[in-house]
């Protein structure tokens, strides 16, 4: 199986750690990943934003680098929920416009194949114990596109249960949102960082050290509040969990 | 503060006062979270909840494809059950029926059942000038009236208020309008309750003219029905000798066995109740039995426009059911007045730029009044994607496009303000659509990582007032990999 690894563009550039922790992760369980040098973004921002016409060039542009692949992962719900909800909305648009289906036949042949990191774990690598050690008190926040875009269910939750040495911590309020939503974090500032502190305070109430969620948009916006909020926890994305070991633990 | 909302300010700005009142924010947060908790018990107890979801969307939108065709019926049958119709383009021509129905009657009172069709067209204030008074009989709606407020919800538009705040209203406002609150009033819910029945009663019997809106309209018998908890819209309905019925046109079904699906979904998901305590349903007139006279106003109001839309018009799919507002951590945060319009919440952001245009400022802001968080959408009895809308319509702020207004087709101009943020998509396209533009931007990010501010101008200092930066690494994972793996595919 080809696997690419599709690191989303805010990772690759703010947070190498988490593609780092994705390839070891992957390569411990036998997973050959590689990652194509021509990726660059899904165009979820300029979609979200009503710039759905910026974000075509975009879409075509992932599926020409992806659409040789037999699974593309993703350790973004967000940009997971990109390609497998909307891009065959779009295809779906372009047509309704009258521009043929060019678009849609495009787009297709890589949205049954992108998974998000957890989801391919337990969904294709069947496997919920991955090996991690992670000694520490974390609570973990489902992200609102991975978990009513993608359904995650509780995938992400059951391989943080087998980590060994991690206690997990029920986060009140747990399904909702965080208040980032891209650039709703900008246009509404003043409620999305009321939603913020209002997560940052159910997270400081289990008593955790880590708040743990699948996307790190998600984990700037609620870590850029801790750190202002002076709480002393910290944000790390699942894929530095899953792939801590005894050996060579994260810190 | 007056009963309409025109000239109000973009979301954003009518947000930031609600963000900050602790009292709202709290009086909101309590009452949100008791009905979304009960609401998400009420719900759970129907096995087949899914396929209720989805039959209620279908026969809605079969409803709306042949809108035309059930409007007519629905016209015979009322009228051979001995009622009128009349057909409003718009509020004026809506108002201006009512009034000259009204005054037709000699009366210049009126009592009114809770309607959201009689608020968004500004019944009431238009009554007045024409020096008709209208009751609001509504427990809630009457709160919002005697404290000359404005809703902010769509089922309890009194959400904002707490019992102090009521008592208080009741005590000073009371007098003015009719029957005064009992001596030393306190704000146990008994005695609220009493006070604003022993106050509404007095209204019941004397008036002749009663104006309602109703949640459904029956296309096969031109039966029309309000749900309701109190009991006070059935007064309204029953006793006085006309009743004046304002109703949005999409609000029809075709048959009565379509009431099977939205009398169970409705009430589960508005009150968490498993059915509403009231349902009242009339046919025309009946001799010695209820009003003697009824008119039945069909409102357009920017309905067949916004059915014009092929995405947006799932709109009108909606039930009224306000479970999007109570599980809508924007509305929880925001409060309803911000929204600007009778119609608060997600729906309302995707409903109000659609009946009144993107044209005005807080239209033109309300796509953006959401996280696209989906909740929304999750708890929706009619499955109307919002989220969905959302986008669609902020698209029309920013690009433009042809749009149906007034039934015709124009073409609306990208909204003004956004020129900055369109460079700067384009931008990020253009840099995006080539990975050696974006790794040299991203390497020299890197590069001069020491010397970021920690602050950000312009539109970023939204962000950097209350959320720290990340640092950016001292290596994107790009150049990692290539250094590591060796860049084995050869790309740029």
């Amino acid at each position: 199986m080809r696997v690419a690894l599709f690191l989303t563009c805010v990772n690759d550039t703010l947070y190498p750690d988490t593609g780092r922790a994705v390839v070891k992760l992957l390569t411990r369980l036998g997973v050959e990943v590689d990652f194509p040098m021509a990726q660059t973004c899904c165009g979820q921002a300029h979609y979200n934003t009503g710039y759905r016409h910026e974000a075509e060039p975009l879409a075509r542009h992932f599926s020409d680098v992806f659409g040789e692949y037999d699974a593309i992962v993703t350790p973004s719900g967000s940009c997971g929920a990109m390609v497998r909800e909307l891009y065959p909305r779009m295809g779906e648009r372009a047509r309704a416009e009258g521009r043929g289906d060019t678009l849609a036949a495009t787009l297709a042949p890589v949205v049954p194949k992108t998974y998000e990191l957890t989801e391919f774990l337990v969904d294709v690598l069947e496997v919920t114990d991955v090996g991690a050690y992670y000694p520490h008190r974390v609570t973990y926040h489902p992200t609102c596109h991975g978990l009513r875009g993608l359904g995650l269910g509780d995938r992400p939750r059951r391989l943080l249960q087998a980590v060994r040495g991690l206690e997990l911590a029920e986060l009140p309020g747990a399904e909702e949102c965080c208040g980032f939503g891209g650039t709703f974090a900008l246009k509404n500032s003043d409620v999305s960082a009321a939603m913020g502190a209002d997560k940052v305070r159910n997270a400081e109430s289990t008593g955790a050290e880590v708040l743990c969620a699948a996307d790190n948009s998600c984990l700037m916006h609620i870590g850029g509040t801790m750190a202002r909020l002076r709480t002393g926890m910290r944000p790390v994305h699942i894929a530095e969990i899953l792939a801590s070991t005894e050996e060579e633990p994260a810190v | 503060m007056s009963g309409t909302y025109l000239g109000m300010p973009a979301f954003p700005k009518a947000a930031h006062e609600a963000v900050h009142d602790a009292t709202l924010r709290g009086n909101l947060r309590h009452a949100t979270h008791t009905i979304r908790a009960k609401r998400a018990k009420a719900v759970a107890e129907v096995s087949d909840w899914t396929e209720l979801r989805e039959a209620g969307k279908r026969i809605k939108d079969h409803t709306l494809r042949h809108l035309d065709r059930y409007l007519v019926q629905l016209e015979e049958s009322v009228t051979a059950a001995g009622g009128t119709v009349h057909w409003a383009a718009d509020a004026d021509e809506a108002n201006r029926i009512v009034a000259d129905l009204v005054k037709a009657t000699g009366e210049s009172e009126v009592v009114k059942v809770k309607s959201m069709a009689t608020q968004e067209i500004g019944l009431n204030e238009a009554l007045l000038e024409e020096g008709i008074h209208a009751y609001e009989t509504d427990l809630a709606e009457l709160i919002v009236q005697l404290g000359k407020d404005r809703p902010s919800h769509i089922l309890v538009p009194a959400i904002h208020r707490n019992r102090g705040e009521i008592r208080d209203i009741f005590e000073r406002e009371m007098s003015e309008w009719g029957r005064p609150a009992p001596e030393g009033l306190t704000d146990t819910p008994a005695e609220l309750a009493e006070a604003a029945r022993l106050h509404l009663r007095e209204k019941f019997l004397r008036a002749k003219v009663g104006i309602s809106g109703a949640n459904f309209m029956v296309a096969e018998t031109g039966t029309l029905l309000v749900v309701e908890s109190e009991g006070n819209g059935r007064m309204c309905l029953t006793l006085p000798e006309t009743l004046i019925s304002v109703v949005g046109i999409e609000k029809i079904v075709p048959t009565w066995q379509d009431l099977e699906v939205f009398l169970q979904t409705l009430p589960r998901s508005s009150t968490a109740e498993r059915m509403n305590p009231y349902t009242t349903m009339w046919t025309g007139t009946t001799d010695g039995d209820g009003p003697s006279t009824f008119h039945l106003v069909l409102l357009d109001n920017g309905r067949t426009d916004t059915l014009a839309d092929e995405v947006g018009r799932q709109a009108l799919r909606c039930i009224r059911c306000s479970a999007c507002l109570n599980v809508c951590p924007v509305y929880e945060r925001a409060g309803g007045h911000a929204y600007g319009s009778v119609y608060p919440g997600p729906i309302g952001a995707i409903l109000s730029p659609q009946l009144r245009g993107v044209t005005s400022e807080i239209d033109a802001s309300l796509p953006y009044a959401s996280s696209l968080c989906g909740a929304c959408y999750e708890v929706c009895p009619v499955a109307i994607d919002i989220p969905e809308v959302l986008v669609h319509l902020r698209e029309r702020v920013v690009a433009g496009g042809e749009v149906t207004s007034k039934g015709n087709k124009v073409v609306l101009k990208p909204a003004k303000g956004h020129a900055a943020e369109r460079a700067a998509m384009r931008a990020a396209r253009w840099a995006f659509g080539r990975p050696g533009a974006l790794r040299t931007g991203q390497r020299l990010a890197s590069r001069t990582r020491r010397l970021h501010p920690r602050s950000l101008p312009g539109p970023g200092r939204a962000w950097s007032g209350t959320r720290d930066l990340p640092a950016v690494p001292a290596e994107p994972f790009r150049d990692w990999w290539q250094r590591t793996r060796g860049g084995k595919d050869g790309a740029k």
